[in-house]
């Protein structure tokens, strides 16, 4: 036993073993999944090295590319603080994609009575909007967890194809706008309501929203009681219950907050890139955001680091469909790959914490 | 098939840096009782799962009747004839001993001739000193008999050595008595030989034949029990002369303040069952209050009620107001607990030692102002309970679970002794600990009592309970059945009243 004095005052970190662990453990994942996705390529007919050439030209290679990219990465932050933030309370919830569409819908709606109105307010209002419905959501699944004992996890997720249904039921039905003909959307946004454009960059405010919203994350969850409080409540209910901590309310409270989250995100969708809330908007966003979290190690800061880099991937499934003739699904597979391997690097490192345990 | 002798020669078994077994060696002669004697840690459970066969030592070797073996799998054990009893059950709750004991066989036929099992059944048990019903849910079988059931099962599957794994820590002391006595006069007959891992050195002395003792790994003494004193045996347990256990301080007539009123409490068990019935008591204080009572009689969920951590119906009072475990409460009435496993029940184990320093004060100034935490004044404050109560860590940022039990425990005993308690809830709160810090944590619980701290100590171990207490109250199927002070406690009498029955 060696002695305690000079050490210093930090917030806890794990013992420098494990944290470099949990640093590599996903970097040799992603690795090990680009060589089984080189060897996927390599089995189309394709040189793997030409592949990876144009994902880096494709996501990164460029200023076009990096607009792209970027524009991907913001909803792609939000639905991964939507995974990592109840993480920290101990919770599983992968339903992002249902909170996103539902709050995109309702960002798309909750502007069109109002016309010619000064456009910040209503801006503001389309992203409470989202993230009202959103909380809402995975409130839904926080409560049946809490009070019905019912697996977060399997409600979340059955929640989003509900959400989902619900979303084509109204935008194909009362919300339609009967102008729409081939594709059932919403009637338009007020244009002058859409998100403005981030001066320099070229992509649009939602960007900011979702750095600003990270970064509050991080500071909330690091610096203050709430996230103290979390992850003891994450840790132990037992505990958290013996120290007079309300579980359920804290439990609602990171559920509603992450669906919020997640709502934003489609809001940011509609009142950015879509104006408008179709079919569009359901593109496995929030399913990328469950990858973008467990890369990340549910970190807010290593959220946005590992949200550029999947964006960038999914900005380049263009290029590749246009280079060489490879489908738009390549990059879902390249993704799919690094999700399993993560899974595998997070079970051996389990098992690894519990063999030096004992 | 005679009763072998085994012995086990020179056995070390290294966990990484961690020395768990250096060169023990141990004979276990035929027809006898041997005891295992050490503190927590000390490589009982490490020594006989190599025995098992679950673990393989690094050096060393098993002789069965002079014959060298090497057991690669539980399977190589039980071919040898070894078994193990556990401390808690392995029966099925839901289907008959018989059924139980057939099931239990290492290879089942795909189809089973439930008659000629049975008669081989009768067989077996009809020898037994002792009667187990065969055609009796487990479930329905108290404590005492499930241990007997246990050893029946060992015998109907041919096994010649049991190790006993602290098999009585679950029963009265009445049926402990019954269960190791049945384990002892089958020794004696030349059925069996037994190993007995137990604490209790009463228990060790009125059933074993020889004793050894571990610490830190090492055989330190062994012998003929009757050859060595109590004070030798616990000398050699912790590595120092005894000191004198606790002294109870003088027991002054309690205040006449009652700190905790229960009033007709009632608490579902996890099966949504009544497990705490109609219960009330008092606890004044300075005055420490024992809840005596066999483990699973709804003391568990009682504590917890109290706690804030399970739903219940009646009152709970503390100094007068109504008590329901929200933090303001707690910090305002000064409600503190000791719960059993701290590092499971009371600690975080994947937030730091600083932190889980803090749990009870981390919203509060100066660990806290506003919503922003000052980890400075965090760090500070753990330095200073560290030293305080001599904590031995790798350090303020280690997580909970690279530390000792012991440690474990003075690191809760910190956090919550240091607080304005006016009431102390205590559940088995040495369980599983070592012989220093089971001292210490008695040492803390009666100087919080001198202080004027109301304590309730709820605990399974009657003779822990008989020394600290000032009134026992025995709890049963829920209630309380019996309430003596402590000047005036007979344990035969708490015992009957543990086991449910009506006592004389």
């Amino acid at each position: 036993m060696s002695s305690i004095s000079g050490i210093e005052p930090v917030p806890s970190k794990p013992l420098g073993t494990a944290a470099q662990l949990s640093v590599a453990l996903p970097v040799l994942a992603v690795l090990l999944a680009s060589a089984i996705f080189a060897a996927f390529v390599a089995l189309s007919g394709q040189n793997p090295a030409t592949v990876f050439g144009l994902i880096v030209q494709g996501g990164f290679g460029s200023s076009f590319a990096w607009q792209d990219t970027l524009s991907r990465a913001a909803p792609l932050v939000l639905v991964g603080l939507a995974v990592a933030i109840p993480a920290q309370a101990g919770l599983v919830i992968i339903g992002g994609e249902g909170a996103l569409v539902l709050g995109g819908l309702a960002g798309a709606v909750v502007t069109l009575p109002f016309a010619g109105v000064h456009a910040l307010p209503m801006q503001l209002l389309m992203l409470l909007a989202g993230a009202l419905i959103g909380g809402l959501w995975f409130g839904l699944a926080g409560v049946l967890r809490q009070y019905r004992g019912v697996n977060e996890t399997i409600s979340s997720l059955l929640l989003s194809y509900i959400g989902i249904a619900v979303f084509h039921h109204l935008t194909e039905g009362m919300l339609r706008d009967p102008a729409s003909l081939d594709k059932p959307s919403t009637h338009p946004i007020d244009p002058s309501y859409m998100l403005p454009t981030l001066p320099g960059v070229g992509v649009h405010a939602g960007l900011a929203v979702s750095l600003l919203l990270a970064i509050a994350a991080h500071v909330v969850l690091r610096y203050t009681r709430w996230g103290f409080a979390l992850r003891v409540v994450g840790g132990s209910a037992r505990v958290a219950r013996m120290i007079g901590l309300a579980v359920n309310r804290w439990i609602l409270g990171a559920s509603v907050v992450a669906g919020g989250m997640a709502g934003i995100a489609g809001a940011i969708e509609v009142a950015a890139v879509q104006g408008t809330a179709n079919s569009s908007l359901i593109v496995g966003y929030g399913y990328s955001g469950i990858l973008v979290a467990f890369l990340a190690r549910h970190q807010p800061l290593a959220i946005v680091a590992v949200a550029l880099l999947i964006g960038g991937m999914q900005a380049s499934a263009s290029l590749l469909q246009r280079r060489l003739g490879l489908p738009d699904a390549t990059m879902l597979v390249f993704q799919g790959l690094i999700f399993v391997c993560v899974l595998v690097a997070d079970a051996i490192a389990q098992q690894l914490r519990e063999t030096t345990r004992r | 098939m005679s009763v072998p002798q085994v012995e086990l020669k020179n056995m070390t078994k290294r966990f990484g840096a961690n020395l768990a077994l250096n060169n023990v060696s141990l004979l276990i002669r035929s027809g006898t009782v041997h005891a295992l004697l050490g503190e927590n840690g000390a490589g009982k459970s490490t020594l006989v799962k190599c025995l098992v066969g679950f673990y393989h030592p690094d050096e060393g070797h098993i002789q069965v009747d002079g014959r060298e073996h090497r057991l690669n799998s539980p399977r190589d054990a039980d071919a040898l004839g070894i078994g193990m009893v556990y401390q808690h059950f392995t029966l099925v709750p839901s289907m008959t001993v018989a059924q139980n004991l057939v099931v239990s066989g290492a290879r089942l036929p795909a189809y089973i001739n439930w008659q000629s099992e049975l008669r081989r059944l009768a067989q077996v048990t009809r020898k037994l000193p002792f009667h187990v019903p065969l055609d009796v849910r487990v479930s329905q079988l108290s404590a005492g008999e499930k241990q007997k059931a246990e050893i029946v099962k060992q015998l109907y599957l041919g096994r010649k050595l049991l190790i006993l794994d602290e098999p009585t820590s679950v029963l009265t002391p009445a049926e402990a008595d019954e269960v190791l006595g049945h384990v002892r006069s089958l020794t004696r007959a030349g059925e069996l030989s037994a190993i007995l891992i137990s604490h209790k050195f009463h228990e060790v002395r009125r059933f074993a034949d020889d004793v050894t003792v571990l610490r830190r790994g090492a055989s330190v003494r062994t012998g003929p029990v009757a050859d060595l004193t109590d004070d030798a045996l616990a000398e050699a347990m912790i590595g120092e002369p005894v000191s004198k256990m606790v002294q109870h301080a003088p027991k002054s007539p309690p205040k006449s303040d009652i700190i905790l009123s229960v009033r007709d409490l009632c608490v579902n068990g996890d099966n949504g069952l009544p497990a705490v019935k109609d219960l009330s008591l008092e606890v004044r204080a300075a005055e420490v209050v024992g809840i005596a009572g066999v483990s699973g009689n709804g003391q568990l969920e009682f504590v917890e009620a109290m706690m804030g951590q399970r739903d219940r119906s009646g009152t709970m009072t503390v100094s007068g107001s109504p008590f329901n475990g929200t933090r303001r409460e707690i910090a305002r009435l000064g409600v503190y607990g000791l719960p059993q496993e701290p590092l499971k029940n009371a600690c975080i184990d994947r937030m730091s030692l600083a932190e889980n320093l803090a749990l009870r004060n981390f919203d509060r100034v100066p660990l806290c102002r506003g919503i922003a935490m000052n980890y400075g004044a965090l760090a500070e404050q753990a330095e200073r309970l560290v030293a305080q109560f001599r904590v031995k860590a790798p350090g303020l940022n280690a997580s909970m679970s690279a530390l000792s039990g012991g440690n474990v425990q003075r690191a809760v005993l910190a956090r919550e002794l240091t607080q304005d308690v006016r009431l102390l809830v205590a559940s088995n709160p040495t369980f599983g600990l070592d012989f220093v810090a089971c001292e210490e944590t008695y040492r803390r619980i009666v100087e919080a009592r001198n202080r004027g701290t109301a304590v309730l100590l709820i605990s399974e171990d009657l003779d822990e309970l008989l020394g600290l207490v000032d009134r026992v109250l025995v709890m049963s199927a829920g209630r309380i059945v019996y309430e003596v002070s402590a000047d005036g406690a007979d344990k035969r009498v708490i015992g009957k009243y543990m086991a449910g029955m009506k006592a004389a």
